[in-house]
């Protein structure tokens, strides 16, 4: 590990004020950035000390959703009545991701920033483009058995590797920034960025701006929802494809579909085109495999991971069925 | 009332040191005045070092030096003084010996300095140039280089017997497959770790993590030149090996230089990261051809396997015995052939070739239970054998019926139909499978002492290990029984080199070699008591011989008579209490040479397999074990249950995925290693079959360490494929292979 300097932030302006300087970072729960510090894969020079700043509460909105504050855990925010109660998809998609541990730490503003498992960006004696920009990809012709399917570029096919963010980006939620200039709301889907020429860019979050909190709207699909994250092990494991699926019903006819999907892209990936397939339609496995194929159209293999796109349509399938029964036992 | 210790499942004597982390490992030692050691790995993995600088590191304050081929001192030059207990033959690594890079990761500097957190930075400062040349790591695109080593590490595949192709070419039934089994890494808990520690007068003390520490001990003195008596290797406690500290590592090496040459103590410690860079279980390709007449008698077996060795050293291990150790079949045709790769030597890891072969034999034995339409269990027995063909011996024992039949009643095997897919529950299609496996009962020569002081505490010590196994804990209650004393009042020691000889902590031979001596030492201390008895005034012992008495509740008596007793405390007053001490050295007796001996285990397997999803999730596991008499049942136990949770590993997660664009181990941490977690284990059940061997060794028990992983893999393959009809040959079988 490199040496550092450190220093705590009281308020949002110190801290962006702090970060401003060359090779700062911003450490909230540090369950990432400091892996990636030890392994010199990171290497700011300075780290500001967020978690003083009181971003730490989850409060209903106006406009009868929840603002979940950056520095809230992801436990918490998880086992949050109001959340479990009003979007057990975020709920159960949380829960999904690392271990008790590491959500006992993790915050949800660093939760949208964590970086990919690449195999290669984890390793520096590796060519990478997104550690090391101009370096090339070693995924590409490599081992890519992780990796993108769908928004890959030829300087990265990586993936992000969130669980939380799959379940945001179907929640339609908002991520509200503070920067030098002031404040601004990014809708989720802008958040992310796909790797284009700029794979070593994983969000449109500017190097002085801090994320203070994820606003969720009002609906939350809590009557038909289900968080599915195919991998391989049980737990502990990050997702080869998931999806989060969130339906309005009236009877068996869709009234409202979305799908986010983990794990085969840079961003968690939405196709509002093809879920508007299911508006109006029956909720049948006929019409979901319809959906599902419209949802991976244009996705590429890379050898490894080619059996993602297979799976990730079943997985579709899978995760409408599910989302359906839920109330019918309910 | 004699208490009997051995045969009770009895709690670990260090458990409380355990979970209270008063039990130190290796890295854990407080040594004054430390200096602490970092890595530096090359990053290509075949070539040359065209230049290395080391200025910026050295340049930092507190930087003592920065080891490299260039400015190491001079080393010994005969291969045989690197060579170690468990070397393969050839020419073993020398870390820093040369600019030449042989695998990818190879140690190239060790920087020293005053803390680890500087060491740790200092060694990102350091630069090293390459000139690459082209590397070889893929194990099937160079199988047309394979080769028959001159000198095998195991014993050589055994020689051919009948005419198995001609057998294999009129069977009515044949079967000709090939199988794969990824390279695996030993993940070990506790990171590889060393503390050389030089003092004034030369001598070295060494904390290390190993499975042997007269193996550190010898290796340090062979390698630098420093007498055996002046080189103290020191290791209470390993935090789990599987065979990985089997061999000394690069740590150990490097700590012993850096710490002679700075005449200090030195710490090394390697990454998770690093861990990938030495030894492992070697990628595998067997091809197997099975010939059965039409009503499943077994008419040719012939099983080949090629492995992948480093380019310095021939490693092999018991992968193509198996076919002769389990099956009665005539005509038989084994080989295994090593194909040389730019990677490091592989190293033996837990039932090293056992792992290996038993996955291809167990499901080919499998497939051809289909092909005959034949129960797998019928199958097995239909060709059973008595005898171990390989050496054509009697087994000493051997309760593997009795594994098939507690362990299919206990699974409900009987209500299982043949016909894949034939059971499903919702998306869910359950599938039923079951394999056998056996592992080598040896016993080796090993030593121990004893001490009992006047007070009737027992100390008994012995150089060997307890890499988690619960060595501690069955030697104490060895000596406690023997004795006939509490086992409150037995201590026992191991992990230092000046203690008496033992081999490694491996091939689950310690109880057998190790808890034979410990006997044998404690019989030598009765006899030495009896003495004693005898030289009192008026003895009623006088005429007693040692057949004659017998030991319990701290008393000697005459066996005949039990009232005449006498304290072991009251013995000991007599020599003006003074301790006694016993040393004994117990070899294996001639009369095991006539027999073979194995512990033998048939495991039955229920998995889930999604059928759209291909997940498998393994949610039941009868393992029953024949291994002669199980000494403590609570910790033998955990050594099955814990083969079962890997054999989940090797089945569906593990294997170290090697780029062979850069040659290099890309899954090299445990994210992207996978290791079956505690959501991976459902019910998992194990059987112990009693099992009395009176020719094994003197306890009659046949060690336990490795025969709970050999059946698992292939069982839970054999189920995947009842479940799905899906025949998966290369593990792991992850969903992909399933959908
Ligand atoms: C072994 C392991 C397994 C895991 N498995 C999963 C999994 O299965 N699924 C999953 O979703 N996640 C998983 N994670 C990732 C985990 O969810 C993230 O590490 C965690 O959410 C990051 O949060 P943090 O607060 O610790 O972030 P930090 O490590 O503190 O920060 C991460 C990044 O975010 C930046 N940052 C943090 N907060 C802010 C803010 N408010 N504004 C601006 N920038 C900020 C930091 O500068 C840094 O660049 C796993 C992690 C580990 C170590
Ligand atoms: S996929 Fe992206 S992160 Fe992975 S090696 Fe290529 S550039 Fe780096």
């Amino acid at each position: 590990m490199r040496p550092f300097t450190f220093t705590q932030a009281q308020n949002v302006d110190t801290a962006v004020r702090e970060v401003s300087s060359d090779g700062a970072k911003f450490i909230a729960g540090g369950t990432n950035l400091l892996d990636l510090m030890k392994i010199d894969v990171m290497q700011p020079s300075h780290l500001v000390d967020i978690t003083q700043i009181a971003l730490d509460t989850i409060e209903e909105t106006e406009a009868g959703g929840l603002r979940l504050g950056a520095l809230v855990k992801n436990a918490d925010t998880a086992y949050h009545e109001l959340v479990e109660t009003r979007y057990p998809l975020l709920s159960h998609a949380i829960l999904a991701g690392a271990t008790a541990q590491l959500r006992n730490m993790a915050t949800d503003g660093g939760n949208l920033l964590q970086r990919t498992r690449c195999y290669y960006f984890y390793d520096t004696h590796t060519p990478c483009n997104k550690r090391e920009p101009g370096s090339g990809c070693s995924a590409i012709k490599g081992y890519n058995r992780d990796l993108a399917i769908l928004g890959t570029s030829e300087h990265c096919i990586a993936t992000h590797p969130s669980d939380m963010c799959v379940a945001l980006a179907a929640l339609e939620a908002t991520v509200h920034v503070t920067g030098k200039s002031g404040e601004r709301a990014i809708p989720f889907a802008d958040f992310h960025r796909l790797p284009g020429d700029t794979p070593h860019l994983d969000s449109n979050l500017q190097p002085d701006e801090i994320i203070t909190s994820i606003e969720l709207p009002a609906q939350g699909f809590a009557r038909n929802y289900t968080y599915l994250k195919l991998r391989d092990r049980a737990s502990y494991a990050f997702a080869l494809v998931s999806v989060a699926a969130a339906l309005e019903l009236e009877g068996n006819t869709v009234k409202e579909a979305r799908i986010a999907l983990g794990g085969v892209a840079h961003k968690p990936w939405r196709v509002p085109e093809a879920e508007a397939l299911l508006q109006g339609q029956t909720a049948s496995r006929e019409n979901f495999q319809k959906v599902a194929e419209a949802y991976l159209q244009g996705a590429q293999g890379f050898g490894h991971n080619n059996f993602k796109i297979e799976l990730a349509k079943r997985a579709i399938v899978r995760a409408l069925e599910k989302a359906t029964k839920m109330e019918a036992t309910a | 009332m004699k208490e009997h210790y051995t045969g009770t499942a009895t709690n670990r004597v260090d458990g409380r040191a355990k979970v209270t982390g008063e039990a130190k490992y290796a890295a854990e030692f407080e040594v004054p005045d430390l200096l602490y050691g970092v890595v530096v790995n090359s990053a290509i993995s075949k070539g040359k070092i065209t230049r290395i600088d080391t200025s910026a590191a050295l340049a930092l304050p507190g930087v003592h030096q920065v080891f490299t081929h260039e400015n190491r001192p001079g080393y010994t030059w005969l291969d045989s003084h690197y060579q170690d207990e468990d070397s393969p033959p050839g020419s073993p690594f020398r870390p820093l010996y040369n600019n030449e890079i042989k695998f990818s990761m190879q140690p190239i500097a060790l920087v020293v300095a005053d803390t680890f957190e500087l060491a740790r930075y200092a060694a990102l400062l350091v630069h090293a140039e390459y000139e690459s040349q082209p590397h070889e790591t893929d194990l099937e695109a160079n199988l047309p280089k394979a080769y028959k080593p001159k000198k095998y590490k195991s014993p050589p595949p055994s020689d051919p017997r009948g005419d198995a192709p001609g057998a294999f070419a009129a069977a009515e039934v044949k079967l000709e497959e090939a199988y794969a089994h990824p390279a695996h890494h030993h993940n070990p808990m506790e990171m590889h770790a060393s503390i050389a520690i030089w003092q004034e007068s030369g001598k070295l003390t060494i904390y290390d993590k190993i499975q042997g520490v007269q193996n550190s001990q010898k290796y340090i003195s062979n390698a630098f030149g420093v007498p055996q008596e002046d080189v103290q290797v020191i290791s209470p406690f390993v935090g789990g090996a599987f065979g990985s500290g089997l061999r000394p590592q690069y740590q150990l090496f490097l700590a012993v230089l850096a710490a002679k040459e700075l005449k200090r103590a030195v710490k090394v410690v390697l990454t998770r990261q690093q861990m990938f860079s030495f030894g492992h279980r070697p990628f595998t390709i067997q091809r197997l051809a099975i010939g059965a007449s039409a009503d499943g008698k077994l008419e040719s077996i012939s099983h080949n396997a090629f492995a992948e060795t480093s380019r310095f050293e021939d490693y092999n291990e018991d992968v193509v015995i198996w076919p002769g150790v389990l099956y009665n079949c005539e005509n038989v045709e084994v080989s295994h052939q090593l194909v040389g790769l730019d990677v490091y030597t592989p190293l033996d890891m837990r039932a090293p070739g056992g792992t290996t072969g038993t996955f291809a034999l167990e499901i080919a034995m499998d497939e051809m239970a289909y092909k005959l339409n034949m129960d797998p269990v019928e199958f097995r027995l239909k060709n059973y054998t008595d005898k171990d063909l390989n050496k054509d011996k009697p087994h000493s024992s051997k309760e593997l019926k009795e594994c098939y039949r507690q362990g299919a009643e206990r699974f409900g095997w009987a209500k299982r139909k043949m016909e894949p897919r034939s059971m499903k529950e919702g998306h869910q299609l359950i599938g039923w499978g079951m394999a056998h496996g056996a592992w080598e009962a040896q016993q080796q020569e090993a030593a121990a002492k004893a001490v009992l002081s006047p007070t009737g505490k027992l100390t008994v010590s012995s150089a060997t290990a307890d890499i988690g196994t619960g060595t501690y804990t069955v030697m104490s209650q060895i000596a406690a029984e023997t004795m006939g004393i509490a086992l409150e009042d037995v201590t026992f020691e191991l992990g230092d080199s000046t203690q008496p000889k033992s081999p490694l902590e491996g091939g689950s031979w310690t109880v057998s070699s190790v808890g034979s001596a410990v006997k044998l030492v404690c019989e030598k201390l009765q006899e030495q008591l009896l003495k004693l008895a005898q030289k009192m005034e008026n003895s009623p012992f006088s005429d007693a011989k040692i057949e004659d008495v017998s030991f319990e509740n701290g008393q000697m008596f005459l066996t005949q008579a039990p009232a005449t007793s006498i304290s072991l405390q009251a013995i000991l007053a007599q020599d003006e209490g003074q301790p006694l001490e016993a040393e004994a050295s117990q070899k294996p007796d001639k009369k095991q040479k006539n027999y073979s001996s194995y512990s033998h285990s048939a495991t039955f397997v229920e998995v889930k397999v999604d059928e759209d999803l291909g997940t498998v999730k393994v949610t039941r596991i009868v393992s029953a074990v024949a291994a002669g008499r199980i000494i403590n049942p609570k910790t033998g136990r955990s050594q099955i249950l814990g083969g079962a949770v890997w054999g989940i590993g090797v089945a569906l997660e593990e294997h170290t995925v090697l780029d062979h664009t850069i040659g290099r181990f890309m899954t090299h941490d445990l994210d992207k290693y996978h290791l079956p977690v505690n959501a991976d284990v459902h019910e998992t059940d194990v059987i112990f079959v009693e099992e009395k061997d009176e020719i094994v060794n003197p306890l009659g028990a046949k060690g336990l360490g490795e025969i709970g992983i050999v059946s698992v893999a292939p069982a839970i393959a054999n189920a995947v494929f009842h479940a799905t009809g899906k025949r998966i040959r290369e593990l792991p079988i992850t969903l992909d292979k399933l959908m």
